[in-house]
């Protein structure tokens, strides 16, 4: 078994250690809580973190992916969406968070589809219903909603009952059918 | 001139490209909830096969953003009603690491056993729908015999057969009583004979066995990419285990292998869901035997779990913080923080992303489910089958519709 001092020590020792090589001062923050590490990245360099993260420091499954609105969120000033994505490394048990943030008019951020295959249903369904374009994913429909539904439904500004779509489908009567 | 006719090269093109569509589900019997698949076929062979997760639009995350860390338990046990304490588990599990919290030992024990006994019924659930599925009707009347002493157990615990609501912020409901106790042991002394007679119906049966074997092969690289985890995972190789790998509750406590296969296919998911019901079976048997005594919930002091009747009835503190907890906008606050935290459910890692604003709503649910990453594998696995093997497969990715919904 582990030794105690093993135990104690950080288990993100090693990649902090590969990324602060890799990548230098100044691309990404950490932020800890509780036994998440979060490394915040700008759009333009989350595909090269993810691309470290897997092949080099074994973070090779992408456990989740999921998008957040933050529009009023108390204090905020940063971006009014974050991405975040889930990685796990099945040998040692490592996890970590990689959080990225985009904002209106036109949120768009690379796709990880080419990393993982896992990405292209949870993406799909970042962009259904918070309206996050993903580039480069081969097949970016909405998942969940129909096609013809225009808003997106997790987005801060949608109201919880939603806006009497239900109720504004055209009736048939079975004479007209 | 037949013969002619069939070495025709272009001919024989045209014939080759000539696919049909089927849309396999929703009324499918093996389809067993919502689950529609379009199947693009080339007479019986599978060309594509493209699921429609079809429209449930219960809100799931959007009503976490209105409902307090209490009653949302109630909506994560709708999320997989095959096995709902073990929701609740994970829900609640999220929201104690956000605000810090840790059980008691006893209500540990409680919500390992309530989640190993949501394991085996999920999937005896599992296994014996899909043998169903494949002819095998006997075998699924045995596991769901057990489902129901399974569900006597939720009865006694909370009042409640199908949708317990058990777990609270901090500790449970109701402490477990000497009945409670009974009825477990009752399913647990009925397991074996269960067991033994599912596998004897099963492990040998020639049918079955045809059906399953080298279907639907699934390997690790690709389990991997496609974020596969839980039984799917493990039966491809992927000996990945959350209770053992980012142990959680009372788990360090207990000795239990993680059953792997490496085969990835039908076949294999079907024995990894037998093994592991042992091995949750000897989960529950040590648990029982250790059980601590002691409180179940945290000390009124804490401000954050509900105290029980005896104490909100008889001492102004107790009654002081029920209502506290139970008023609008009181109740305990939150860090302004986020947390990613995940158990091993039946079918996977049932992650909960949680972003708490200080009020007693969550700003943001994010739900990991399993099924739903599940789901997108299919069409990779089923392609080249044929149409009874979309039964098989989809009987082993053991798929929940209300948990493909947000």
């Amino acid at each position: 078994m582990s030794s105690t001092t093993e135990t104690l020590a950080d288990p993100h020792a090693a990649t902090l250690r590969a990324l602060a090589r890799e990548f230098g001062e100044g691309v990404f923050t950490t932020s800890r809580f509780r036994d998440n590490l979060r490394l915040f990245v700008p759009p333009a360099r989350l595909l090269d973190l993810l691309k470290f993260l897997k092949q080099r420091c074994g973070l090779n499954l992408l456990a989740e992916l999921g998008g957040a609105d933050y529009l009023g969120y108390p204090g905020r000033s940063r971006e009014r969406f974050e991405v975040h994505y889930v990685l796990r490394n099945l040998d040692t048990s490592e996890k970590l968070v990689v959080k990225v943030g985009v904002s209106d008019p036109d949120p768009t951020l690379p796709s990880a589809y080419p990393l993982w295959k896992g990405a292209d249903w949870m993406e799909r369904e970042v962009f259904d219903m918070f309206g996050i374009r993903f580039e480069g994913h081969p097949d970016l429909r909405r998942i969940l909603m129909p096609e013809e539904f225009a808003a997106f439904p997790l987005r801060k500004d949608y109201p919880l009952r939603g806006r009497g779509e239900r109720h504004n489908f055209p009736r048939l009567s079975r004479g007209e059918s | 001139m037949t013969a002619n006719l069939l070495d025709e090269p272009e001919l024989e093109r045209d014939a080759k490209q000539v696919t049909w569509t089927l849309n396999f589900g929703p009324q499918h019997p093996a389809t067993h909830t919502t689950l529609r698949l379009i199947l693009e076929l080339d007479g019986e062979r599978i060309v594509k096969a493209t699921p429609e997760i079809g429209y449930l639009h219960s809100g799931f995350e959007k009503l976490g953003e209105h409902l307090n860390y209490n009653q949302y338990v109630t909506i994560a046990d709708r999320k997989n009603y095959i096995s709902p304490p073990l929701n609740e588990v994970a829900w609640h599990h999220a929201v104690e690491k956000l605000l810090g919290i840790e059980l008691t030992p006893r209500c540990q024990y409680i919500r390992v056993i309530i989640g190993e006994l949501a394991r085996i019924s999920d999937h005896l659930l599992c296994t014996g729908a899909a043998a169903l599925d494949l002819g095998a009707f006997t075998a699924f009347l045995y596991a769901f015999n057990l489902r129901e002493q399974i569900y006597d157990v939720y009865e006694e615990m909370s009042g409640y057969r199908f949708h317990p609501g058990y777990t609270r912020v901090g500790g449970v409901l109701y402490d477990f009583n000497d009945r409670v106790l009974d009825k477990v042991r009752r399913v647990l002394d009925s397991f074996p004979k269960v067991y033994s007679d599912m596998s004897k119906l099963l492990f040998r049966n020639r049918i079955f066995l045809d059906r399953v074997r080298g279907v639907g092969v699934l390997t690790k690289e690709d389990a991997i990419s496609m974020s596969v985890t839980g039984p799917l995972a493990r039966a491809s190789g992927v000996a990945y285990d959350l209770r053992k790998d980012e142990p959680y509750l009372a788990y360090p406590d207990f000795d239990f292998e993680v059953p792997y296969c490496t085969e990835g296919d039908c076949w294999a998911r079907f024995i990894v869901r037998m093994e592991e019901m042992k091995q949750s079976h000897s989960i529950l048997t040590q648990a029982l035997k250790r059980l601590p005594g002691g409180p179940v919930n945290l000390p009124i002091a804490e401000k954050l779990s509900a105290p029980d009747k005896l104490t909100t009835y008889n001492s102004m503190e107790g009654l002081i913080q029920h209502f506290e907890l139970i008023m609008p906008n009181r109740g305990f606050t939150t860090p302004r923080e986020e947390i990613y935290a995940a158990i091993e459910s039946p079918n996977g890692e049932l992650g909960y992303y949680l972003v708490a604003d200080g009020s007693e709503f969550a700003w943001r649910v994010r739900t990991r489910p399993p099924s739903f990453i599940h789901f997108a594998v299919f069409p990779h696995i089923i392609k080249d089958h044929l149409i009874a093997d979309v039964v098989a497969v989809l009987g082993s990715l053991n798929i929940i519709a209300a948990e493909l919904d947000r």
